[in-house]
Formats: structure tokens, C-alpha cells, sequence
């Protein structure tokens, strides 16, 4: 399954060079329609088949530069516009990058023990591509929030620029938080990852080099036990895979980070976290 | 066409004539930089947005010619041979890529024959596979046609510390880097002139690009500066300049966004917002600035949020 994927992955990456030789005159005019051609030619209905999906940034806001200067990390976040409370709240996020050769880059689940479905982290961006960010809320409604995105930047390429310095740390993790954590308050917190999250796609007819597929396919991060924040992840995230995102310590407690790879490495870390009183 | 014959530094540069061999419709200007050392000065410029970008060049020695860097397509490479054979009759033995960057390297192609050693750091290879695709797709865009991976010439002979070539009466010695402006710097020194091709290790006028490591390129440009050259070939900026002064200005830059980003990290900025504030240490005017200060903080940022 997963290597019927990548081959049609990459397939489709290799009729990138026509499409974008004959759109690239008008890029600058594309019309959302014609933006949006991956989208409604195949990619909604792959996902969502014919449930409805909300334009809007009334739930999640999704913020994306204009132009992706490195193609290979181009951090992007996600901000909730909804508090996380027992009766609704926002229960996963999927991330599509339309044009990467895979364009779902990760499906991130929240609790109302997130306390903010915020969510920041890093991507790839292989090409001209909308990006979009799509909630489904406890009670089954989706909302999405789209960006276009312009990947450019002459030299830069969606591939790590030292892979040997990725692997020499191959899953080191660091979890923080801020310095203070507020008790019951939301707290921001991130998981670092050092992983070179290669894709597997990075390969060459002529010399049949090619580094194999290997990313993180799995991040659960839970406080005492209980899961405030967990992703399933795909190579559309950058190398060194970093996640920024919310949770509300009730009292003092561990927090622990469980991360897997393709390659079925685990890696974890624990934080100790001691919050001041409100 | 014209040959350039320079003096000093800033290259006051006076047009010699000289003969045209009958096959070569297109050739391109050289400057002589040191005796039998010739670069075909770039033109600052973001890759795929122009031609002519890198400065690249050749060596003469008296049993044949080293090319160094190819430009950055088939047409430029063959450009760059028909200005070889305007200044001499033997033939390219060896092409030297000094990394992977498409403005350096798409002209191999025109050097692809028998004869003609193809030599790159070892992790070239594998740099030039992982971004093969997208080189591929940008280059299809930029000129409008679809290439393929035959395009691609991948080296025969890879260095991992120190080589040396003998072109004939005169000796090239080839050196691997750590990880600096990529992770497959190669640079190479002409024994007889003590002039050396740095390739992107400086940069003079276009801003420095980051595609390695931020403190890799810092240390082996420290490590550099005490080494005894007349002049230097700077992979863009001028077709030559003086060492170490040629180093300054690059490690001036990468000192002070290093110092910035490890400060923006300590107190607790994330990378979106430091490549929104964190603008150019003010000693240099750089072109393309707009173009790659965002990269590089955010390549910085990778690097320097795994320190401690």
C-alpha cells in the first residue's frame, strides 16, 4: 500500500515539469478555480467524499507566508477561533498541501484538555500549491481555511541541507513549555523532533540513488496519562519535525511526548511540569 | 569576440580581440585573472531568473584544461567551452562542480564526453539526487521545455578530503569541505598562481545563501582566512578578489545573523517571526537581500534551535 502510493506520488511529481512549464506564464492571473483544480478534481472526495465543507476562518485561521522562501521549511500555524470546551470543540485539523507529491501532511487530534486547538509547525512546499487547513469540530462539521502558497527561491529544494547532521541526532526530542505555566490556563508547549523525515521520493532514474522513505509517522503528547495532542504525519513535514500547541495543566504533572517512525523507531521525553496557581 | 585581460582587484578590465575558432557560434567573455587562470564573470541574479549567475571557470595547464562549475544550463556549459578553445587548443580533461546549485552545475552536460573527468565532493551524489526533481521542474519552467535527468552529469571521481589533479606543469589541489554553504563544498587551488576557485564558500555583493550550516561555513571560513592566496574566485560578486579580505564581508554577515537568531531563539521567538524581524547585520549592503534574508534566518533558525 505505502509503496503504491509513493510510486504513484511520484508519478505524478514527474508531470509536474509540463504542467508547470505551461501554467507558468500565467501564474499571476490563476484564478482560485483554477487553483483549486486538485482540490475538486479528486482530493476533497478521496477525503471527504460528499460531506460538506465550510469556507471560512470563523473556526481555525490559517497563516501561511506568500512565498515560501526555503521549500523546505516553511512554518505554518493554525490558530482556533472557538474555545475547546466539553460541549464543542475542535476535534482534528488536516493539513493538504494540494500540489506535494503527498498532499495530506498530517491529520493532528485535540481534547478539550488542549484547552486552544493552536497548532505551529513546518512543512514542504514543492510547488505553486493552495494549502489548507481543514477542522471537524466534536459535533461533525468541517471548516476550512485555504491559503496559496508560492514556492520559490532558486536553489532550495523540499530536501534536508545536512542529512548527516539529521541523522547524528535521530530522535533527540526536546519538550517546552514556558518558563511560568499558569494552573488551568492554557499553556503553550513544543515537541522538537530531530529527524531528517526524508520522503522516499528523492530519487534518480540515472543513478537509481535514492535515500529510502523515513519519517515520523506518529507524535502523541499526553498530560498524566490523559492525550491532550496527537498526530499522524506524513514527509510533507519539514526535517526536524517541530510542533507548537496548547495544553491546560490542572494540577502538577508529567508531560510526555511518544513519538514513531516508519521504520517503527520510538522515540519519548518527559517534562515535569509544576504550574503556579492561577 | 573579446577577451578580457584585467588588473587588480575592482577589474579595471581593458577588451583584447581575439580569434574566433570557425564551430563556436557562441562563446562568452573571459577574464584572465592570473596566468592561464580565466573566469566567465556572473551576473547577480535568483537562480532560474536569469542567466550567467555564478562566476565559473577553467585552468590552463600544458597538457589540458580543468573546468570549474559549468553555469547553469547545457547552453551556458557549451558558451563556456567555445571561450576555452578561442584561448587555447588542448583539451578539458577534468570538470570540477563546486556544489550542487543549478547556476553552477546544469552546463555539465556540454562537457559530457570522452576525455573529460567529471570530479565532485562525495556527498554530491546524493545531494544532486535528492533535489534532481525540483532542479528538473524549475529549470523545465525557466526555460520552457521539458527536461529530463539526462541533464544531469553526476561525478565520476569524489573527494572526500584532498586531491590533486596535474594538468600538466602545473597542479590543482582539490579540496572537500565540512558542511558549509552546502554540505558538498568544493574548492580548489592553483598551486601556480595561489589563485583558488572558492565556489559559493564567498559570496561578495550577492547575499550569502545558506543551504549547509550557519556554523560549519563560519568555522571553515575561520579555519580559511590563514591560508597564504593571491587571489580568490568568489562563486558571485567580482570575477576576483584578494584573501582574506574576500572572506570578510560573508563572514561579517553570517556572525551577525547567527548572533541575532541565537538571540531571537533565547527568548523564545519562533522561526515565523524572526524571518519577519530579523533584517541584515548593517555592515554590508547586499543585493537579492529581499529575496533570501527570509531563507536564511529560517536555515539559521533549523540549525541553531538544536545548540544546546
Amino acid at each position: 500500500m505505502m509503496n503504491n502510493t509513493r510510486w504513484s506520488a511520484f508519478a505524478s511529481l514527474r508531470g509536474c515539469a509540463i504542467v508547470l512549464t505551461m501554467l507558468a506564464p500565467v501564474v499571476g492571473e490563476a484564478t482560485t478555480v483554477e487553483e483549486d483544480m486538485v482540490w475538486t478534481g479528486g482530493l476533497k472526495h478521496a477525503y471527504f467524499e460528499n460531506r460538506p465543507i465550510t469556507q471560512s476562518d470563523d473556526v481555525i485561521v490559517l497563516d501561511a507566508p506568500n512565498r515560501a522562501e526555503d521549500a523546505a521549511i516553511v512554518p505554518i500555524s493554525i490558530t482556533a477561533q472557538i474555545p475547546q470546551t466539553n460541549e464543542r470543540y475542535i476535534k482534528t485539523i488536516h493539513l493538504f498541501i494540494d500540489r506535494n507529491p503527498g498532499p495530506l501532511v498530517g491529520t493532528f487530534h485535540f481534547t478539550p484538555k488542549s484547552g486552544r486547538a493552536d497548532l505551529a509547525f513546518r512543512v514542504r512546499v514543492n510547488a505553486y500549491s493552495p494549502i489548507r487547513a481543514i477542522a471537524e469540530t466534536s459535533d461533525g462539521e468541517l471548516f476550512m481555511s485555504r491559503r496559496f502558497i508560492k514556492a520559490t527561491g532558486g536553489c532550495s529544494a523540499p530536501a534536508a541541507s545536512d542529512l548527516d547532521a539529521a541523522m547524528a541526532r535521530l530522535g533527540k526530542i526536546k519538550l517546552k513549555t514556558n518558563s511560568v505555566t499558569h494552573l488551568a490556563r492554557p499553556t503553550a508547549a513544543q515537541l522538537m523532533i530531530s529527524h531528517p523525515n526524508l520522503s522516499g521520493l528523492q530519487m534518480n532514474q540515472v543513478t537509481h540513488m535514492y535515500a529510502p522513505a523515513h519519517f515520523v509517522r506518529h507524535v502523541k503528547v499526553s498530560f498524566d496519562g490523559e492525550e491532550i495532542f496527537s498526530a499522524e504525519t506524513g514527509f510533507g513535514i519539514s526535517e526536524n519535525p517541530s510542533f507548537k500547541f496548547f495544553f491546560v495543566p490542572e494540577s502538577e504533572g508529567q508531560l510526555t511526548a511518544e513519538v514513531t517512525d516508519t521504520k517503527d523507531l520510538r522515540f519519548s521525553q518527559t517534562l515535569q511540569i509544576a504550574p503556579a496557581s492561577r | 569576440m573579446l577577451q578580457l585581460t584585467c588588473a587588480l582587484w575592482a577589474l579595471s578590465c581593458r577588451a583584447v580581440p581575439v580569434q574566433t575558432p570557425e564551430s563556436c557560434s557562441q562563446s562568452t567573455a573571459v577574464v584572465q585573472v592570473a596566468a592561464g587562470v580565466y573566469v566567465r564573470p556572473g551576473h547577480t541574479a535568483v537562480v532560474f531568473e536569469g542567466d550567467e549567475i555564478a562566476n565559473i571557470g577553467f585552468v590552463v595547464g600544458d597538457r589540458c584544461v580543468a573546468v570549474v562549475d559549468t553555469g547553469g544550463s547545457p547552453a551556458e556549459g557549451q558558451a563556456l567551452d567555445c571561450a576555452i578553445r578561442e584561448v587555447t587548443e588542448r583539451p578539458v580533461c577534468y570538470v570540477i562542480n563546486t556544489h550542487v546549485h543549478p547556476d553552477h552545475l546544469l552546463g555539465n552536460l556540454a562537457f559530457h564526453r570522452p576525455g573529460v573527468e567529471f570530479i565532485g565532493h562525495a556527498k554530491l551524489p546524493r545531494a544532486l539526487a535528492m533535489r534532481g526533481d525540483t532542479y528538473l521542474e524549475r529549470a523545465s519552467a525557466y526555460e520552457s521545455r521539458v527536461l529530463d535527468e539526462s541533464i544531469f552529469v553526476f561525478p565520476e571521481r569524489t573527494v572526500t578530503r584532498v586531491i590533486q589533479l596535474d594538468i600538466g606543469g602545473r597542479v590543482l589541489t582539490v579540496r572537500a569541505h565540512k558542511s558549509a554553504h552546502t554540505d558538498h563544498d568544493i574548492s580548489i587551488v592553483d598551486e601556480q598562481t595561489k589563485t583558488a576557485f572558492l565556489g559559493d564558500l564567498v559570496f561578495l555583493e550577492h547575499l550569502p545563501v545558506i543551504d549547509g550550516s550557519i556554523n560549519g561555513w563560519i568555522g571553515e571560513l575561520e579555519a580559511m582566512s590563514g591560508e597564504s592566496l593571491a587571489y580568490v574566485v568568489p562563486g558571485h560578486g567580482p570575477a576576483r578578489a584578494l584573501w582574506p579580505a574576500a572572506a570578510g564581508p560573508t563572514l561579517r554577515y553570517l556572525t551577525g545573523l547567527r548572533e541575532n537568531v541565537r538571540g531571537w531563539i533565547a527568548s523564545g521567538g519562533d522561526l515565523a517571526s524572526a524571518q519577519d524581524k530579523i533584517g541584515q547585520p548593517r555592515s554590508e549592503e547586499w543585493l537579492l537581500f529581499d529575496r533570501y534574508q527570509r531563507r536564511n534566518v529560517g536555515a539559521a533558525y533549523a540549525e541553531l534551535e538544536w545548540e544546546d
